[in-house]
């Protein structure tokens, strides 16, 4: 099943995303890399490297980030990683996108038809 | 005379010391155009990699600046830590395997910690960044090296140059960052950025100058 990875400044947003997520697809491997290791505002590298191997299988791993260091960190966590083809970040609204990512995943969907889906999560209107 | 890895380590301890020093001064700044947080997030970065800084004393210079680059980016927490991260880690690779370094391997660092932070921050010199303090002192200290002076008296220079670069960063507009939320509200005001790099310079200066290089 392919992972999902939610990381933003807020570990509230991040565990907030996830909540939501899994209330729509309690199967789904979704892991909330907010803040930083004392719960402050910020991004933190080692925090995004564990939520990754958290959910890390051969399926691939998706993460979505809300701005700024989330993009960077996210991007260098993802060049650190033994297969970085595997990982890949979604420019995609963080709190639709994980709850989209992890129904998907939830039903098996590949990682690309994952990463086609959140692209129109983006674009589609809410109302 | 070329730097050597003590010189390294005590460019790194007075950087920390004056991200101490300069908190309230780059936070004050970054709330004016931004999230608020610079000096806050240098200074605990900073600390981390102070703190750490007895483990790296048998390190190779390469590995200290990698140790100092991944301890940033996971304890700056914004965008300092990504950007100046994968300077010091880009700095240290262009280093591999070098026990002293020259006057003309502290131009290559620069340019190697130029390209880590185009590259990672995806910006360009003109957007009000830090690229605009370290881009000219670059090209300051390559000159001064190039015409015979000595490390510390390019860095004299290279310092001066990024000063400038600040200044310069008060009459442009922001497109990078949380401070680009501003648009023209951004002109005006000193980057905090471009001010905590021109700190960096400051302390490969006083770290040249201590050890008369």
């Amino acid at each position: 099943m392919v992972g999902i990875v939610v990381v933003s400044h807020s570990q509230k947003v991040a565990e907030g995303a996830k909540e939501l997520a899994l209330q729509m697809a309690s199967g789904a491997k979704v892991a909330a890399a907010g803040g930083l290791s004392d719960g402050s505002i910020g991004t933190d590298l080692e925090k995004i490297n564990k939520a990754i191997s958290e959910v890390w299988s051969d399926d691939g791993v998706i993460m979505l980030v809300d701005m700024g260091s989330a993009i960077m960190t996210s991007e260098m966590a993802i060049e650190m990683a033994d297969d970085p083809d595997k990982i890949k970040i979604v420019d995609t609204p963080v709190v639709e996108g994980t709850i989209f990512g992890a129904v998907e995943a939830s039903i098996g969907s590949s990682m690309d038809h994952i990463v086609e889906v959140l692209k129109q999560v983006k674009t589609q209107a809410k109302f | 005379m070329a730097a050597t890895k003590k010189d390294v380590l005590n460019f790194v301890q007075i950087f920390d010391q004056k991200m101490e020093e300069h908190r309230q001064e780059l936070t004050d700044m970054d709330q004016a155009i931004g999230d608020g947080d610079h000096g806050i997030n240098m200074n605990r970065g900073m600390k981390a990699v102070g703190e750490k800084l007895p483990t790296f004393q048998d390190k190779t210079i390469d590995a200290i600046l990698k140790g100092v680059g991944m301890t940033l980016v996971s304890t700056v927490g914004g965008a300092s830590g990504p950007l100046y991260g994968t300077a010091f880690m880009r700095a240290g690779m262009a280093m591999k395997g070098e026990e002293e370094l020259s006057a003309e391997d502290i131009g290559k660092m620069f340019d190697a910690a130029i390209e880590g932070i185009v590259s990672r921050g995806k910006a360009t010199t003109g957007e009000k960044t830090m690229l605009d303090a370290i881009v000219p002192a670059k090209d300051a200290y390559n000159e001064s090296i190039a015409s015979g002076k000595t490390i510390t008296e390019a860095l004299t220079v290279a310092e001066k140059a990024a000063w400038k670069g600040v200044d310069y960063t008060k009459t442009i507009k922001a497109t990078k960052g949380r401070a680009s939320y501003l648009g023209d509200r951004s002109i005006g005001f000193q980057d905090p950025g471009a001010t905590s790099i021109t700190y960096m310079i400051q302390s490969a200066k006083e770290a040249g100058e201590k050890a008369g290089k």
